[in-house]
């Protein structure tokens, strides 16, 4: 297949090029990438790339002329193809003027990058070389990196249900143009790719199709989706991704050469949600919003606490009691000498619960869920640990039954172990609390006068203020905090 | 489960109904003394007697329109079809009878009548009598036509065909009569008419076939599986009504679709298929539907060129392919 070479749009301006200089002469072979002439543009002088492998078979425009954006400058084939009426259309001189305004409506409809979106144009059916690049800066080898890395977005974004890629284009595949089948420049789009690329608002424009004829469909936008959606650099045509990609030998990644290039807003790429996550929304925009929130914190000496853990471990190494376990208790005992924080607002009554439910705070993959531990407060600390161990592996393994996490009076998220010394978390309506946990840390803190060295811990309690006033919290906190201060009053 | 051809289940079917119903009667060429061409009435003129399995003459719009003037009359006749190829001599009693008659009496006659049959291609049997028939037959409302593709789904669905109301076209195989499957034991099993089967799971393309292709599908998406796609197959088992709500579900999840038919493309089943998910999941598709059809030639007697006329397992792993643009 015959492909014309023509004067490409290299800068937003270029009206006209003049052909400085040509790097190859008629009869080579050209193998697509290669540079085939440098350009004198209004702004630089420019290295024009073969698009197509071939033999340069006729340079129409020599040396030190100057000729208008579109001109046909070259035409590559093979060595033996009849290009006679390729020739003659050129010399004719209409196909440059069709070619320059075709060019202009690209560049028009596309995005500012206009270098990059060159001249593609196909009279009557014969390819054109569509694009000339702006030569890389010298050491610049970065295109590879960003091509290559936006297929393995593509790969990677696939999953196990993405089909198996395509082969790898080779050198001498020729490019699919708009030529096969829409010599208007319309897009040709399957009916699917289409509504994803209005979902992700994704230009066209920028955008050659995988499937035959230049069609594009759904895994092309995939590709520009996971390359960072619309309007990259990496979203341009197989044309550069061919030149980028002279021979399917893996390349180690290289950081993308044009970083000046990026523009306009970040790139995303959007994921559906999850049932898990859209519950979590569905639940907290419940809360903070329309539940008025305050915060109190208070710091803990856990000396005590660590001590009588670490005793306990010992005593038997079975029972693994953690300090959480330890904190959940001591809750379950503040909550049950202040009732007003175990309790939920209704509108017209306020609940108080007899019995407290403690909720805990599980992360998992892709969300998180809280498991409660029924009869808190009616539990040993060694029954809490074995309970909480057991209910967050079911439910890391997504087996929890509802009950085992709908309902609980009062609930506990504990970051500590992400190395977070305090927080606030949201309440989990219709609850009327919530407790924040940070890490427990060495601390210098001054005692009876003296700098000495503590556990200490922060706590932060979220209180729903429609129930729970400021005093009431407070009150709760410094029975929390007398407790765990002092374990041994679990025994009193 | 027991397992047993795709003739014995047809076998079992009308047995079974026969011995619920008594006005159930079996008439149509050979089907009593020499116990049916292709032995699906074996036993049953032993069973039943001669009042109730009646060897016709060979005179099909003769014992057709016998069929509909019993059925209007109460009695639920079985019409067999030696093939359905010799169903076209009947056209007139099935289409301009059957299929009008609660219509145009006001609702005042049902036809309960059931025409079954072989339908499609055999071995070199020839361009007179390798037809597959279903888009003749479900292109006029008022009869409903069903197609199975394994001896659970024939004995099934003959069941609920001899149940119905309407007249029902029932095609099966000729190729396919001595194929093994397993069907359900229980007593009164039934496959509800207008239920299309998910013959098999897959998330990038949709291959949609009938009867014999049924087969041809499932192995193909085995070596298509091979190669990284994951198919569906979904079979219709019922041509009208059609189930094409299964269809576009699917087709929404793999975004491709491949009909595979014995039948002739052209104004075929799998047209009709097409032009559904054009018109209800159009902004789904990403690429066309493509169709493996029978050619769009008389069948040839020859054993080579019979075999290229008809749809085969590379034909749709090659289509799929295409859908999927791996080629």
């Amino acid at each position: 297949m015959a492909t014309q070479v023509v004067m490409p749009k290299l800068s937003p301006t270029m009206e006209e090029g003049q052909l400085s200089r040509w790097l190859k002469k008629e009869g080579d072979k050209v193998s697509a990438g290669e540079p085939l002439a440098e350009i004198d543009t209004d702004k630089a002088t420019m290295e024009a790339q073969a698009l197509a492998s071939g033999v340069l078979r006729k340079i129409f425009v020599e040396a030190g002329s100057t000729v208008p954006l579109g001109e046909v400058i070259a035409v590559i084939a093979e060595a033996d193809e009849d290009i006679s009426e390729i020739v003659a259309r050129a010399q004719s001189g209409k196909t440059g003027a069709e070619n320059k305004k075709s060019i202009e409506e690209n560049v028009e409809a596309g995005q500012d990058g206009a270098q990059q979106e060159l001249a593609t144009v196909v009279p009557e059916g014969a390819r054109t070389q569509a694009t000339i690049q702006e030569q890389p800066l010298a050491g610049d080898a970065g295109e590879d990196g960003s091509s290559k890395s936006s297929d393995e977005a593509v790969q990677a974004s696939s999953g196990g249900r993405q089909l198996p890629a395509p082969p790898p284009p080779t050198v001498n595949q020729q490019p699919p143009t708009n030529g096969d089948g829409a010599p208007d420049g319309r897009v040709i789009i399957s009916p699917l790719a289409a509504r994803m690329a209005a979902e992700a608002n994704i230009n066209l424009q920028t955008l050659r199709g995988s499937g035959p004829g230049g069609r594009i469909v759904k895994r092309d936008i995939e590709a520009v989706m996971s390359a960072g959606g619309a309007n990259q650099p990496q979203s341009q045509s197989p044309q550069a991704q061919q030149q980028q990609q002279p021979s399917p030998v893996e390349a180690p990644p290289q950081a993308p050469a044009q970083q000046s290039q990026v523009q306009g807003a970040a790139a995303y790429r959007e994921v559906p949600v999850s049932e898990m996550r859209r519950t979590i929304a569905r639940r907290l925009a419940t809360s903070l919003g329309p539940v008025p929130h305050f915060f109190l914190t208070t710091e803990i000496d856990m000396d005590k606490a660590t001590e009588m853990r670490r005793s306990i471990n010992d005593l038997d190494p079975e029972l693994k009691v953690s300090i959480n376990d330890f904190i959940i208790k001591v809750t379950a005992a503040a909550l049950s000498q202040h009732p007003q924080v175990n309790a939920s607002y209704n509108d017209k009554t306020i609940r108080y619960y007899d019995g407290v439910d403690i909720g805990v705070a599980v992360a998992l993959e892709g969300g998180l869920i809280t498991p409660i531990v029924r009869g808190t407060d009616k539990k040993s600390v060694g029954q809490i640990a074995r309970e909480v161990r057991e209910l967050a592996e079911r439910a890391r393994n997504r087996q929890l039954r509802p009950e085992e996490y709908m309902g609980a009076t009062f609930s506990i998220s504990n970051l500590g172990m992400f190395g977070i010394d305090e927080f606030t978390a949201i309440i989990n309506p219709p609850e009327a609390a919530i407790l924040a946990v940070g890490q427990a840390k060495a601390m210098a803190v001054v005692r009876d006068g003296e700098i000495v060295v503590k556990q200490i811990m922060r706590v932060t309690l979220s209180c729903d203020h429609r129930i729970v006033d400021g005093a009431t919290g407070a009150k709760f906190l410094q029975t929390f905090k007398k407790l765990l201060e002092n374990p041994l009053y679990l025994l009193a | 489960m027991a397992v047993i051809t795709m003739r014995e289940a047809l076998n079992q079917a009308m047995r079974e109904e026969m011995q619920r119903d008594g006005n159930i009667f079996l008439m149509g060429e050979e089907v009593a003394a020499y116990q049916g061409a292709y032995k699906v009435s074996k036993g049953l003129l032993e069973e039943f007697g001669d009042k109730r399995v009646i060897d016709s003459p060979i005179t099909e719009l003769g014992f057709a329109g016998l069929g509909v003037g019993a059925a209007m009359a109460g009695l639920r006749p079985v019409i067999e079809f030696m093939t359905f190829n010799f169903s076209i001599l009947a056209t007139d009693q099935i289409i301009n009878s059957a299929a009008k008659m609660l219509y145009m009496s006001g609702g005042q006659f049902k036809i309960p009548i059931v025409f079954r049959g072989p339908n499609g291609s055999a071995y070199q049997v020839s361009s007179q009598h390798s037809q597959a028939m279903e888009s003749w037959y479900a292109h006029f409302p008022g009869l409903k036509v069903v197609m199975p593709s394994t001896p659970a789904d024939a004995k099934g669905l003959l069941k609920s065909a001899i149940r119905d109301d309407d007249p029902v076209i029932f095609l099966e195989q000729e190729r396919m009569y001595g194929i093994k499957g397993e069907v359900p034991d229980e007593e009164d099993f039934t496959i509800p008419l207008g239920q299309a089967d998910i013959k098999r799971e897959g998330t990038d393309a949709t291959i949609v076939a009938r009867s014999l292709t049924v087969p041809l599908a499932l192995k193909a998406a085995e070596e298509l599986e091979k190669m990284g796609v994951s198919c569906e197959v979904i079979d219709p088992r019922t041509i009208r009504p059609l189930d094409i709500k299964t269809i576009i579900e699917s087709v929404k999840k793999t975004n491709r679709v491949v009909v595979a038919e014995e039948s002739h493309s052209f104004c075929g089943v799998g047209a009709e298929i097409s032009a559904q998910i054009a018109e209800q999941a159009f902004d789904y598709l990403d690429a066309p539907v493509r169709r493996i059809s029978g050619a769009d030639a008389p069948m040839p007697y020859a054993k080579n060129l019979e075999k290229l006329a008809l749809p085969d397992v590379e034909k749709i792993v090659a289509a799929v392919r295409e859908v999927a643009y791996l080629d």
